[in-house]
């Protein structure tokens, strides 16, 4: 598969792994901010590829693992509403909310579809004109965009059935808030290829130039992440911290004008709320008053306000979601890991998305 | 027909590389591997049939820079020389 | 009567009255006929000795047809593998239907073909039935469960407690297809060339592995849960450790693309025309050259070998290099994939 199986060359990879050896003297600590990267990391065994000086930590690009708790019951709240067809990304049916799970409401008798894209989102509205159809809106810069898309097509082609509830959240800002936490003091950052082929590079200059950490927007393949960490490792060895694309055929400084101007024509920046971290300002995405028809949040605050006071959010007990997100604790070191937490009987978001760091190491255990 | 999705690693933060081989409108049909699937272009209004765009959720987001591509890949190439000459 | 055979099927068609005996009669029976189906008695009466097998299995697909096959063929080769696995030549099938009202009787007619075709290219006889038909709603057009019985020649001993550190695991094609020939028609994905299903009937592939071989210690299919379910419950129930080469596993470029699209590891994906063999390393050449031989072996290969370290794990050595840990699929199964 072209652009595929050039990147996976396996006497390539041991020689930049090589390199990284060659080159890495001081002890760093990279983190890898999205889950697709984690995922990677782990399948491609590339930990085991580089030398003790590196450590690597995972942060908090996965959407579902950071949709905070209190924003699923909302979800789940909205699926026993007669007359409401709840549409999602499929990560998102076994999240244990506070008291259910979208899987359990659909086992209830709840209309809940999984969906691959917003476009067959669309298709369901179209085809049940007499049910409201809610997409679930989880994802980051890379998904803000086809969501944007979906309600523009849907205000052309006049489909009045169709709303969005907005979980979308924004990287920058996160990066901001953890590197200004400083609870866990990082050198560089492998980051999120796909987001930047939407923001491009000039959103994250705020992290070398106000943290002094290197930042590299890298592709997924494993080649394209040993190089990433190559570049890192140069900056670091040379105390120059930048901004550089790694994943040149994907990402441009610019990003995709079209994506941006969809997403500000459709959305406006508000404050989110993190799960493991809280809210973090004018860091998600809320739908404009201009389109304000299509808003979930608005169609049926009653429905969501009476779903909030009945029952409060509440987080499960002993979770480390949270810490494992920010970096500050690997799943192994959370105590339900494997033992009262599996994909089967998850208690966390980690251990259910696909993304998430804790099904990652679950998944790929490593000699 | 109903839709099961019950392991997608894919779905959020990855995208695939896949070659547009027909443009209709907003929507091309893509191929990879000798696979084929319907898309959004809405993303990327300047792609062209032939091109190879960065499928996610059902859109392309990106067009693939083929020149970029081989830059890449000779870039590899060179580290490794360097690396040897060492 | 004549009008509404032509159509759909009706309740009455489960009811055991003249509907239901003109069904069996006209739709069933003509084609699967055999001496001892054609007596229609309650039961099926025969003789047999030796060491006998029986084996069960129901069959809920969706969609219940599918590029390669179709669930009537999949409720045969199901379940006459099953009775393969253990070396057992397959002799009889039950065949129990629960129809959903409303089906289409064409459809039904296609998968009693398709019945019909794979039993008899497996050799087995269908020897007693059952037809139930249900309300619209209460069952997905419909579900089969195929029962077999096989009798295990003398000397023949095939488990999975049997590997031994040491012995070969031998793979008789490529994996992924099943699951993902179903998956692309769920997600709407088409191919180029034509990707099927693998399923299909292994008793002679067996057959002929157990002539040339009859110390093989053990054979599984990889069904649910894929290869990597298989080689855990071998590691497991031999406790044993399994070592396998991820360059040497056999993909189709199709089923390698697929996943990608849609988010899978081949490895995991469910196949219904596949084996796993493990044995001695001294047979390992031997049985694998049989094995090309038969149109279901063609693309066999030794994939790895059966240890004494890691007990009751199974490790891969990754294209990469470094070796990891595969596990049984864990999360959520592919729905209703056979």
């Amino acid at each position: 598969m072209k652009f595929i199986d050039e990147y996976q060359n396996s006497e390539l990879a041991k020689k930049l792994a090589q390199r990284i050896a060659g080159l890495s003297v001081r002890s760093i600590r990279l983190m890898e901010f999205c889950g697709g990267h984690t995922h990677a990391i782990m399948r491609y065994g590339i930990r085991q590829l580089l030398p003790e000086t590196i450590e690597m930590k995972s942060g908090p690009g996965c959407p579902v693992c950071v949709t905070a708790i209190g924003d699923l019951d909302k979800a789940i709240a909205l699926s026993h509403s007669p007359g409401v067809i709840i549409t999602t990304f499929g990560d998102m049916m076994r999240v244990p909310g506070s008291y259910s799970s979208l899987q359990q409401a659909r086992a209830e008798g709840a209309n809940i579809r999984i969906v691959y894209s917003t476009m067959d989102a669309l298709e369901i509205a179209k085809a049940s004109p007499e049910k409201s159809v809610i997409f679930i809106g989880i994802g980051f810069e890379t998904t803000a965009p086809t969501i944007a898309a979906s309600i523009v097509k849907a205000e052309r082609e006049g489909i009045e059935n169709f709303y969005v509830l907005s979980f979308l959240k924004l990287t920058p800002p996160v990066i901001k808030a953890l590197l200004g936490l400083g609870e866990v003091k990082l050198d560089g950052i492998i980051g999120p290829g796909h987001v930047c082929v939407i923001t491009g590079s000039h959103p994250y200059e705020f992290i070398p130039e106000k943290y002094g950490v290197a930042y590299v927007i890298s592709g997924f393949e494993p080649l394209d992440i040993l190089l990433s960490i190559n570049k890192l490792v140069e900056q670091l060895e040379t105390d120059s911290p930048r901004v550089e694309i790694a994943y040149r055929r994907g990402v441009k400084p610019e990003g995709n004008r079209k994506a941006l101007e969809l997403m500000n024509q459709v959305f406006e920046i508000d404050s989110a709320d993190w799960r493991g971290i809280g809210i973090v300002p004018q860091s998600g995405l809320k739908i404009s008053k201009e389109y304000r028809h299509f808003d979930a949040n608005d169609a049926f605050s009653g429905l969501l306000r009476s779903a909030c006071n009945d029952r409060p959010a509440r987080e499960p007990k002993g979770c480390r979601c949270g810490d494992v997100v920010r970096g500050a604790a690997t799943p192994p070191e959370c105590k339900l890991f494997r033992t009262a937490c599996t994909p089967e009987k998850p208690v966390g978001p980690c251990m259910v998305s696909s993304e998430g760091a804790c099904s990652a190491y679950y998944q790929y255990g490593f000699l | 027909m109903p839709r099961y999705f019950a392991y997608n690693p894919k779905a959020m933060c990855l995208a695939v590389p896949v070659k547009v081989v027909f443009i209709e409108g907003d929507e091309a049909e893509t191929e990879i591997g000798g696979v084929r699937r319907r898309v959004s272009v809405a993303l990327t209004p300047e792609v062209k049939v032939g091109d190879y765009v960065l499928l996610h959720t059902g859109y392309a987001i990106g067009v693939v820079d083929e020149v970029e591509a081989k830059e890449t890949l000779k870039l590899f190439e060179e580290i490794i020389k360097l690396s040897e000459v060492h | 009567m004549e009008q509404a055979m032509n159509d759909t099927i009706l309740l009455a068609h489960g009811s055991g009255g003249k509907l239901s005996h003109a069904l069996v009669e006209k739709k069933f029976l003509p084609l699967l006929t055999n001496p001892l189906l054609d007596k229609l008695d309650d039961s099926a009466v025969f003789e047999a000795s030796g060491r006998l097998s029986f084996t069960t299995d129901s069959y809920v697909v969706d969609p219940i047809f599918f590029p390669g096959g179709d669930i009537g063929k999949l409720a045969v080769c199901g379940t006459v593998n099953d009775l393969s696995m253990n070396g057992a030549k397959p002799l009889y099938l039950s065949l129990s239907v629960i129809i959903e009202e409303g089906l289409l009787i064409a459809d039904l007619e296609r998968l009693v073909q398709s019945i019909k075709a794979a039993a008899d290219e497996a050799q087995v006889d269908i020897i007693t039935g059952d037809t139930k038909v249900v309300n619209q709603g209460q069952a997905d057009k419909l579900f089969i469960n195929t029962s077999g019985i096989g009798i295990i020649p003398a000397g023949i001993d095939i488990s999975g407690a049997n590997a031994k550190a040491g012995d070969r695991v031998i793979l008789s094609g490529t994996i992924g297809d099943h699951g993902i020939a179903i998956m692309s028609q769920r997600e709407g994905l088409r191919f180029e060339t034509l990707l099927e299903s693998d399923c299909a009937p292994l008793n002679k592939l067996v057959a002929q592995m157990v002539e040339a071989c009859p110390n093989i210690h053990c054979l599984r299919d990889p069904t649910r849960g894929g290869l990597a379910t298989t080689l855990n419950e071998f590691a497991q129930q031999s406790n044993v450790g399994i070592v396998v080469e991820e360059d040497k596993i056999p993909v189709k470029k199709e089923v390698k693309a697929a996943c990608e699209l849609l988010g899978f590891d081949p490895i995991h994906v469910a196949n219904e025309g596949k084996l796993v063999a493990i044995v001695e390393p001294d047979d390992a050449n031997k049985v694998l050259a049989q094995m090309k031989q038969n149109c279901y072996g063609r693309d066999a290969a030794i994939i790895g070998e059966v240890t004494n370290d890691y007990l009751g794990r199974v490790i891969m050595k990754t294209r990469l290099g470094p070796s990891r840990i595969i596990d049984m699929l864990s999360g959520e199964l592919l729905p209703r994939i056979c």
